[in-house]
This record gives C-alpha cells, sequence and structure tokens, in this order.
C-alpha cells in the first residue's frame, strides 16, 4: 500500500506549505518533473518553450495549492494544469500558425492499422540509440492534439481511464475511442518504420 | 460467430487492456489463434507501448531541476505561503 502512504504524504505535506513551510514545495513535486515536462514537449515541440511552460504550470500549482482538494490526486491536478498552460500557449502561438485544437475528423474517423505479415520484437534496449528514440517522440508528436492528449495521459503517464477522462473532461467512453485512434495511428506509422530499422541493422550482435 | 479482421482491428487497444466483454474477448482471442496479421498488428501495437512508456524515450533537459527549483526558490522565498482559503 505504498501508493496509499504516498497519498496520505503528500496532502500533510500540502497541509504543512500551505501552513507556511514552503520550502517542501520542492519536495512535493519532485516526483513530477518528468511527466510535467513530457506533457509539455508533445505539446510544444521544443525544449525550451516545454521548459518554460512547465515551470509556469508548477508555479501556477503553488500559487493555487490552497485550491487542491483532495478529490483528486495531486499528480492528476498537476497534470491537468500542465495540459492547461500547454494548451494555451499554443493558442497564443497559433495567431501565427494554425494547428487546430479540435478534432480533425470527426469522432467516428477510422484508422487502418499498417499490415505486417509478422513481428519481430523490438527490445527496449534500442531506446539507447538516438534514432529510435527520436522516431517516436515524432510519431507522438504529429498525432492530432485530442488523440495525443488522450494517448500521453494514459499510455505516458500512466492515468487510469477514469483520471484521463477528469483530466480531459470527458466520458471514459470517448477516453477509450481516443486511446483507441492513437494507438492505431501510431501503429501504422511507427510499425513500419521500426520493422525496417529491425531488419536493416540487428540491436545486438547476438540477437 | 466468426469475426473478420477488419473487426478485430476495432478491439485491438480494449484487448490489450483487458476492457472487452467477456464474449467479444474470447472472439477476439479465437481469431487470433489462426490470424498471422491480426497477430501481427496486435504484437506491433503492443510492443509499441512498451518502448513509448519507457522513461527513456524523453529526457530531461540538462540542469533543468536545478533551474527548475531555483525559479521556485524565487517565489517561495517570496513573502508569504500561497494563499489560504476558508481559514
Ligand atoms: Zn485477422
Amino acid at each position: 500500500m505504498a501508493e496509499a502512504t504516498e497519498l496520505r504524504n503528500e496532502l500533510q505535506m500540502i497541509t504543512s506549505i500551505l501552513g507556511g513551510e514552503t520550502h517542501l514545495f520542492h519536495e512535493l513535486i519532485r516526483p513530477y518533473e518528468r511527466s510535467v515536462y513530457v506533457m509539455a514537449l508533445s505539446f510544444l515541440h521544443n525544449e525550451a518553450d516545454a521548459e518554460d511552460t512547465a515551470q509556469e504550470a508548477f508555479l501556477k500549482a503553488y500559487r493555487n495549492l490552497s485550491s487542491f482538494r483532495g478529490d483528486s490526486k495531486f499528480g492528476t491536478w498537476l497534470i491537468s494544469i500542465t495540459l492547461n498552460e500547454a494548451r494555451s500557449r499554443i493558442r497564443r502561438k497559433n495567431a501565427v500558425k494554425i494547428e487546430s485544437l479540435d478534432e480533425p475528423t470527426g469522432e467516428d474517423g477510422h484508422v487502418s492499422p499498417a499490415l505486417l505479415r509478422d513481428w519481430r520484437e523490438i527490445p527496449s534496449e534500442s531506446l539507447e540509440r538516438q534514432e529510435v528514440r527520436h522516431l517516436l517522440q515524432e510519431a507522438i508528436g504529429s498525432l492530432p492534439p485530442i488523440y495525443r492528449e488522450t494517448f500521453l495521459l494514459r499510455d505516458v503517464e500512466e492515468l487510469s481511464i477514469a483520471e484521463a477522462a477528469q483530466v480531459l473532461k470527458i466520458t471514459a467512453v470517448s477516453v477509450k475511442v481516443r486511446l483507441h485512434r492513437a494507438r492505431m495511428m501510431l501503429q501504422k506509422s511507427l510499425a513500419p518504420q521500426l520493422k525496417q530499422m529491425n531488419s536493416k541493422r540487428r540491436w545486438f550482435p547476438w540477437s | 460467430m466468426v469475426l473478420e479482421c477488419k473487426h478485430v482491428w476495432e478491439h485491438i487497444s480494449g484487448y490489450l487492456d483487458g476492457t472487452l466483454d467477456s464474449e467479444v474477448q474470447m472472439q477476439v482471442q479465437k481469431h487470433l489463434e489462426h490470424c498471422e496479421i491480426c497477430s501481427a498488428i496486435l504484437d506491433s501495437t503492443r510492443n509499441i507501448l512498451i518502448l513509448t512508456a519507457d522513461d527513456r524515450v524523453y529526457e530531461l533537459p540538462l540542469g533543468f531541476s536545478e533551474r527548475l527549483h531555483a525559479r521556485l526558490d524565487k517565489e517561495l522565498s517570496g513573502l508569504a505561503p500561497p494563499e489560504k482559503s476558508e481559514t
């Protein structure tokens, strides 16, 4: 029940911070630095903007800490703030460059996967190669925003379907639909590329 | 009822999450047992999800944490704790 203990500690920390022990905020957010940054990066596509957005999100969380009600996890609350911060940045940027935040094709859009006759497992060690990391970042980054959000919350940040629905203010059914599309889009774009890399060169000399 | 491939594709995500109705889950499973194409789709999707969930995909920029906490310090060492509601 490590998680329950963690949650209780977080609530205690928050109470203490509000009571004046503000330095505890450093400790409170430490486990979430990566999540917040990754969320921001997938929207802003450049490290400097993402870092700035992440910092803003943490500052907002601090300033609004008293409005945290404890009816969701602190991490989920923080991710919501990050998402809003990232979205509003994109809106400001879009005054110049147009990328719609709205759904591109409608909820009944259909995604067909890439057809392969077989699949040879790509080992996680392949992520040591920057080429592979870039490929994945690019594929996630080029998902339409509503699918990207859902995918990140669920499959990268590992929120539950209910938590993702809460953050996105949509139903659990919509989360599942969007998640399915996002995953199929990624399979479609990534599977052929990864497969080709896999056959071009082996990950390990002994594999 | 026998599922066609393209109907199986509609259930790949649910199948991976184990959120399908047990009957659909069984039909999909049966189909996968003899269909190489759908099995490859399932395997590749699962593989991709494992890769994208890996912490190594996104690296924090060098010094990210230091800069963040330095900026927070400025805010935190400022006057009061964040405004308190209802006390
Ligand atoms: Zn099939």
